[in-house]
Order: structure tokens, then sequence, then C-alpha cells
């Protein structure tokens, strides 16, 4: 069979089916409408569930026969415990046990921790993986060893995947930290305590049966019920679920790279001096060490100028959580928690509140708070003459990555990619990114080590920024004396294998990614 | 000669840098294996170099291996170099371009607020100094380089000097002592050095023998910018000889301190006051403004605490001092900070300079300032208060005529 390819809005070839599905090219970052309506679940009846609210199954394996587990069904799990979690693991190793083949793993990300999965993907048990495929489970797509074509889909692309049955979750795992026998359930207190379970609220909607997994069981009624029990049909309590110290840090740490520290501060320096620093705006702030910097600044700006920010999104941890104590921040609204610290303020502060892809990030949402955001910062592993932005693949080829929300929030007013000029002798900047994840039409500004490159379509920050003696250059100017530096590279070989698709946020296809070439 | 010569370094912390290892043999040409992390988008260009200095340095057959961590082609050439001076005997020399970014020479009386320290043999830190924008950069030969590592070091120096963008700063080498110190002249004075920091002086002789060899070096390598000195003075007895050394040849510039090695030699601990080095850096300030040039404090080494950094800082300034050194790039901005002048000297300078302006446009040679004389000196010492506001961000380079509007 031949597969045949066009050309989507980006200029990239697409398959015209993927896994035997059709698919939509790309079409612009609001180019494409779906109509009709939503996908709809099966209709349960109360009656067929017991009367005393109990819920419970004495084992993983048990709530997986019961939810009637069969070949070809699709699973989802949630990275709420990041690089802690213990449960994704065990789901496959009971398929595997019982038998099962050819199963969809749909993850809203995966981690190093997962890469025991391999295994179940080399024996059969799973097909492919749709979700975020990170370090080792990537490398293994990359060598083209995955029997199917992995699906990439951003926070909010996969809500809307759910929305339109273009996935149709067979059954949901969702570990929770705290859950009573009813299945209500959040992420609040318990010894795996996470924060929020907001990548898990689509799957409790609409998945066809939803398993709770907790390590701390609780009477009814657990309070608050980020998760409602009325979704879910099997509850299961376990000595331990997640690793408690790779779910949450104990300490995030803004970096001490003094280049790193450096990009901060002029991104910083940049945004107060294209004017979006005033009173009552709003950010999202990033987790990572130069992110966590760059809201450090935002906090000396805004003491400096007595003003206040309405809101940040978060990635919350401990210095974010310090601009909302000292009343510099007026409201987190918090879409993953990375310390202790976060945790303990969305446990007692009001203002510090859960949020979900649904709030945030869905396509098919009446709005969606991410494009509120007078700013927000963003990381890539490459970004081209053109703006065009990569987060999945390196360099040299390799799917090493997933995208998180990283699609969604482009749709903030200024986008920002704080990011060095060259990795290693990498250089970052190039002619053309190797995977586009997002349209360079959405991001607006570059800042590096070596200067700041303003998307030309932003003539309102090139104006603003001019004469503000900030290192303004073009981003052509960037990519030469990123070569002068490192050398041009030479281009990564690749096989016609197609091994993963890059979804936009409307469900279209932006990208592909292919096999690499072994040398 | 060994048959095996090794240069660079590896291990799970190194970036930026390659080892290399280098085995000359009878026959089979030259056969080169590359492990890289950048090899996909490297790997050519990296055999393509290493071909080309085996080459240049006759080896016909040899086995190289390359274990490279992202490293630049300027730190592949200096590895691979070095790996071959140890099992080849040559005059030869593999030199890169000089990068036109880096065809600028320094001023003798520039401002030297900050220099920031880069040990000699890690290229990783060289890489991005500049962007920091310390008034000077020092590649550093002496304490910061391995004993065994020497050698290699000034391969990396020499081509550093050459090819890394410092963005405008001052290139500066800190040589080892005498007499190796007069060796890794050579590596550095026909290659874009500015200024030679001299460790542990504590003589004009020493001073002297470092400036001989430059000149001569000079002459035979047709270097026509002049190469300037700082020692450092680091001992009792440095501190003793501070004005000798300081008036010891016209290429000397600025004298700096070095605390560490000073109050090891007193017997007293280093506190956070400085009591035990108030007499030594007081003699230095007044031994370099006797000589008309430029004393320079030693280094801070808490990089965590900025705080403690300003309040040093503004102390060596109060002493007289006109800059320090930095051992990591986030206590620059301090520096220049704490080195700025204050309001009051601006709006003073300011004045002066006005009046100086008023004096010559009405061919008076006699400056006032309401019913004070103003001195020649006076006046100087003014401007460059002007020049450091603005460098400073202080002050706009148009002061004059938007004081007028």
């Amino acid at each position: 069979m031949t597969t045949k390819f066009v050309k989507n809005a980006v200029g990239r070839m697409i398959p015209t089916e993927i896994n035997g599905k059709p698919v939509i090219p790309f079409k612009g970052p609001h180019g494409h409408k779906t109509i009709g309506r939503k996908y709809g679940p099966p209709i349960r009846n109360c009656g067929d569930y017991p009367d005393d609210g109990d819920k419970r199954q004495p084992d993983l394996k048990a709530a997986l026969v019961e939810a009637g587990l069969k070949d070809g069904m699709t699973i989802s799990t949630h990275h709420h415990f990041r690089n802690g979690d213990l449960i994704a693991n065990q789901i496959f190793q009971v398929a595997s046990e019982m038998g099962v083949k050819d199963l969809v793993w749909f993850p809203s990300a995966s981690f190093p921790c997962h890469e025991p999965l391999i295994e179940y993907l080399e024996d059969g048990t799973i097909h492919h993986i749709e979700g975020s495929m990170n370090g080792p489970l990537g490398r293994f797509a990359s060598q083209g060893k995955m029997k199917g074509t992995g699906v990439l889909r951003s926070h909010g692309g996969r809500y809307q995947a759910v929305q339109d049955g273009e996935v149709v979750v067979d059954i949901a795992v969702i570990a929770a930290p705290t859950a009573d026998p009813f299945g209500n359930a959040n992420g609040l207190s318990g010894p795996s305590s996470c924060g929020l379970l907001g990548f898990a609220l689509a799957d409790s909607q609409y998945a066809h049966k939803v398993i709770v997994v907790t390590d701390n069981l609780v009477p009814f009624p657990c309070i608050p019920w980020q998760i409602q029990g009325n979704n879910v049909d099997y509850v299961i309590e376990m000595e331990q679920i997640g690793i408690p110290e790779k779910i949450v840090s104990g300490t995030t740490r803004i970096t001490k790279s003094p280049d790193r520290l450096y990009i901060a501060e002029l991104t910083a320096k940049f945004c107060d001096a294209a004017g979006i620093i005033r009173d009552g705006f709003s950010f999202q702030a990033g987790a990572g060490g130069t992110a966590l910097a760059i809201g450090n600044y935002f906090g000396e700006i805004m003491r400096e100028k007595g003003i206040k920010a309405r809101f940040a999104r978060g990635g919350s941890n401990q210095y974010l959580v310090e601009l909302l104590d000292e009343g510099l921040v007026e409201h987190i609204l918090d879409g993953q928690t990375f310390d202790l610290e976060g945790v303990r303020s969305m446990r007692e502060n009001p203002h510090h509140v859960d949020t979900s892809p649904f709030t945030s990030y869905n396509y098919h949402g009446k709005g969606n708070f991410a494009s509120l955001l007078d700013v927000v910062i963003l990381g890539a592993t490459e970004v081209d003459i053109n703006f065009n932005g990569n987060v999945v693949t390196h360099s040299d080829g390799l799917l090493l990555h997933g995208m998180g929300g990283w699609q969604n929030c482009l749709f903030g007013k200024t986008v920002i990619l704080p990011i060095p000029l060259f990795r290693d002798r990498i250089p970052v900047i190039r002619d053309e990114v190797t995977t586009i994840c997002g349209p360079g039409e959405l991001i607006d500004v570059i800042v590096s080590e070596r200067g700041i490159a303003i998307n030309p379509l932003r003539e309102d920050l090139i104006a603003a920024t001019k004469d503000s003696g900030l290192p303004i250059k073009t981003i052509h100017e960037l990519k030469e004396e990123a070569e002068r530096i490192c050398g041009k590279p030479q281009l990564p070989q690749f096989e016609d294998n197609i091994i993963a698709a890059i979804k936009w946020v409307d469900g279209t296809v932006i990208d592909v990614v292919k096999q690499v070439k072994e040398s | 000669m060994k048959k095996i010569g090794t240069a660079g370094n590896k291990g799970p912390g190194i970036r930026s840098d390659c080892f290399v290892t280098l085995e000359i043999t009878e026959k089979g040409g030259l056969e080169i294996s590359i492990e890289s992390k950048v090899g996909v988008l490297f790997g050519d260009s990296i055999n393509t170099l290493a071909n080309d200095i085996l080459t240049h340095f006759g080896i016909e057959n040899a086995k190289l291996s390359i274990e490279d961590r992202g490293a630049l082609d300027f730190v592949l050439a200096a590895r691979i170099e070095a790996a071959t001076m140890e099992c080849v005997d040559t005059d030869k020399e593999y030199l890169l371009d000089v990068i036109p970014e880096n065809q600028y020479h320094t001023a003798k009386d520039r401002y030297r607020r900050s220099r920031l320290y880069l040990p000699g043999n890690s290229p990783k830190l060289m890489l991005n100094a500049g962007i920091h924008q310390p008034d000077g950069i020092i590649l550093d030969l002496e304490d910061s380089v391995a004993p065994d590592k020497k050698d290699e070091a000034r391969l990396l120096v020499r081509n550093a000097l050459c090819q890394v963008d410092f963005y405008g700063a001052e290139r500066m080498v800190r040589i080892n002592q005498l007499p190796m110190g007069l060796g890794d002249l050579e590596f550095v004075v026909p290659h874009n050095v500015n200024l030679i920091l001299l460790p542990k002086c504590e003589s004009a002789d020493q001073v002297q023998r470092v400036d001989t060899r430059i000149q001569e070096i000079s002459k035979q390598h047709k270097v026509k910018q002049p190469v300037y000195l700082m020692p450092i003075i680091e001992s009792a007895l440095g501190v003793v000889k501070a004005y000798e050394i300081a008036s010891a040849s016209e290429n000397v510039v600025a004298l700096a301190i070095g605390l560490e090695d000073y109050t090891a030699d007193l017997g007293a601990p280093r506190t956070h006051e400085g009591q035990e080095t108030f007499y030594a850096r007081s003699t230095l300030v007044n031994a370099a403004r006797a000589a008309g040039i430029q004393p320079i404090d030693s280094v801070f080494s808490d990089v965590s605490d900025m705080e403690a950094l300003r309040a040093v800082v503004l102390e060596s300034k109060s002493l007289g001092f006109d800059g320090m050194g930095c051992i990591h790039p986030r206590q620059i901005k301090v520096v220049h900070e704490a080195f700025a002048p204050s309001e009051d000297e601006i709006d003073k300078a300011k004045r002066i300079v006005n009046a100086f302006d008023q004096a010559t446009s009405q061919g008076l040679g006699v400056v006032s300032l309401g019913s004070k004389m103003i001195d020649p000196p006076v006046v100087k010492r003014a401007q460059r208060t002007i020049d450091l506001a603005i460098r400073s961000g202080l002050l706009s380079e148009n002061w004059k005529e938007e004081s007028k509007e």
C-alpha cells in the first residue's frame, strides 16, 4: 500500500491516513471548524451501582477485568505524579499477563519512569501511544520500533480529541492522592499529594469505564471532589501509588546558571519596555529554572512600580506562591502543581485555584483562559527564521519530548521564548525546524543571551521597544551569530517511515516525525 | 616522545569539551573515530578538521579517537594539537584565524572595574563570558589549571583569544609564576592578548623580565599593539615593593592585590571586615596612584552573597580602588553598580564640566565654580566620573544638550 501525502498550511507533507484513520491537514491556527455534536459516553443507570456507594474492587486486575479489558482497547492515565507514577506500568503488566493485545495507551504525558513499558510495546500488549513520548519511549519510537504510529497532542488537544470522539477512551485509570469509596477524589492531601487532578477531568466524564486508584482512602465524602464520584465505576485501594519525592519536589529552584539568569532578566526587561507589566496584567509562569527566574524578576518590577498582577497561570511553585502571599499576584489559576508549597497554598488559599485543560485550553470550549494571558513564557528545542517552533524533536531528529500545554499557550497575547542561542554546539535557530509544533504567526519574541528577535508581524512590540536600549536584532542576525560560533550543522537523515503525528489543538495534523536513519 | 598522547577532559559534568587520544602507528593511514553527542549534526565537520590537523603536522599513520561533548572547533583543534605535541617533535602550530569581532585593541586608561576569571582549561565557561559585559576577561593559566594540564591549557587559551567573541571585554591572560610564565607568553603574545597578569609579583625585576620577553616576542611576530601588564601583589614583600613594581615599566597599567595568598603570608585569617588587609590595600592604592596607574582590588569568594559583595565593593571604592576581580558572572553587575558614581558625585561632576566648558568658550585660563578655583586634575576627574556615569547607565550620553532643554 502506498501512502498518499498532502501539503498542509505550514508546507509540511502529511499522510492522508494514520493508524487507519483519515487525517485532516493543518489549515492555520483557527482554520478548522468542527460542526455537529460532541461525542457522548454511554448512558449509565444508578441502579447498576451499589446503593451504599461502595465501589471498591480488591485490586487493579479485578477492576480491569470488571471493566471488560480486551484486545484493541484504549486505556488512559494521567501525569499528575510526573516521574513518580507507579500505576501506568502496572496496568500494562496486568494486561500482558492476561494476554491482552494491541492496546492503545492514551496518557496525558509520559515520563522516563515509563521506560518499562517498552517491554509491553515489544510483546504486542501495547500497539501504540497517543500522548507524549518522553526520553526512552521517544527514542524507541524514533527507531521505528513501535507497532503503530504515535500521536502527540497538546493538553487542550487531548480534551478536543475526546470531545470529538476522535479518541474513545475505553478505560480511564485515575491515580488519586485522596479518594472515598464512591470515587470522589482530589490531589490535595495524602502521601502522594500532587495538588490537582485536572488532566483526568475529560477522561472521568467521557471514558466508558473509570477506575480510581488511591493510597489514601477516606470515608465518604472526600472533599473537595476534583473528580466526581458520580463519574466513577470502581475504586481500588493500594499500598502506594506514587513516589512522593518524584511527584512534587520539596524545593523547586531558580536556575543558578548565570547565562540563564541573564536571559531571564533580559526577558523581564523586554516585557517592561514593551509595556506588558502594568497594573492588573496577567502572566503564565513556567516551571523551568529560567521561567522561575523570570517570575522572580516580574516580582521585582511589580514591587518597584507598586503594581499587582490580576492573575498568574501556573505551574505553581514556592516562588509563585510567595508572589501570591505578598499580594503581588491576586490569583493563581493552577494547571499543575510543582512543589509542596504549591500544594499547601492550593489547599489553604482560596485565591489559589485548580484549573483543567477544559478551563484553560480546550478548542471546543466557549473560549479558554490561555488566550486571556498578557504574556506567556515558553521553551522550545528549536525555532526557525519564520518563528515556527519545535518542542518534540531534537535537531538530530530524535523524538524526546511531549508538548504539554505548549501549543495551547501560544494563544496568549504575547508569546515569548527565552532560549539560549545554542545548546552544546547545536544552534537553536534553524532555517527550518525539524518538526513544526507551532506556527510562527503565534510566536512573538525570541530572547537569547545574544539578543532579542521580534516577529515582524508584531509591529506594536517593535515600535514599543525600539528606543529601549535592549539588544534587538533580527532573527536572521541571531541565526547567523549562532552559526558563526557553532558552524552550520549538517541535516539529520530520515527513513520514509512515519513514527508519530503532531496534532494541532483542533485535531488537524501540523507535522509528522519520521524514523531516524541509523548511521 | 610518547607513542600515545591524550588531551582534554571527559566525565559526566563535561560539556563543550572533548577528550582525544592519539596513537602514532606504523602503517594503515589515518583512522579517526568520533563518538559525539552532536555527531549526527557535526560528525563530518569534526572528521574534516581532525584530518586537516594531523596532515598539517605531517602525521600519516595514526589512530585518533575523539570523545566529544559538543566542543567547538577551537576546542577540538587545541585538544588534537595538544595530543599531537605529546607524540611529535615539531615547531609547527595549528593556528586558527582571529575572528573579525576580536580585532580590537584596548586603551591604557580604559575602565577596568571588573575582570572575570575563567579557568584556562575549561572551554565551557569561556563561551558566554562576554555576554555578562565584564570590562575584562582573564584566561587563567595559573592556579585554576592543574600542573599536568598546563601544556594543553596554553593551546586552548591561545585559540580562545583568536576565536571566542568576548564582546568588547579586554582580553587578559594570567600567566604562571616565573620562570614558567615566560614560556606562557609565547602562546599568547602573538595571538591577540591585550594584557598580562603577573601573579605573586615581588619585584620590579620580575615585571621587567616579562616586559622584555613580551617586546622580543612582539618584534619577532610583528605584533604592533601594546601588551599591557597588571602585576598582582600577593605577599608581604610584594606590598613593601608595591611602588617599585607599579613603576617598573610604562606598560604597567594597573596594580592588583590578591588577598587570599596575602593573608596566608601574613598568618592572619581573612575576615569579612578586612582589618587585617587594610594596610596592604591602602598601600597598594597609594603606590598605584603614585605611579599614575589603576589600583585594582582582590576577589570576593562567596558567589551567593551579593549583598556582602556590594558592601565590600563600596568599601573598596572608598579606599580608592578602581576595580575588582570577579569569580562568577553574576558578580559583574554588582561590581559595576557599586563602582558607579553616586548622584551627588554626578551632579558635582556635571557642574565642574559645565564650568570648564564655559571658561573654555570664553577663553578663560582659569576655571571657577562659585567662589572656588578648579584645578585641571579636578576637571579631568569630573570628566571621568561623567564617563563612568554614562557607562553605568546613570546619565544620558547627550546630558549636555538635555540639560539645556
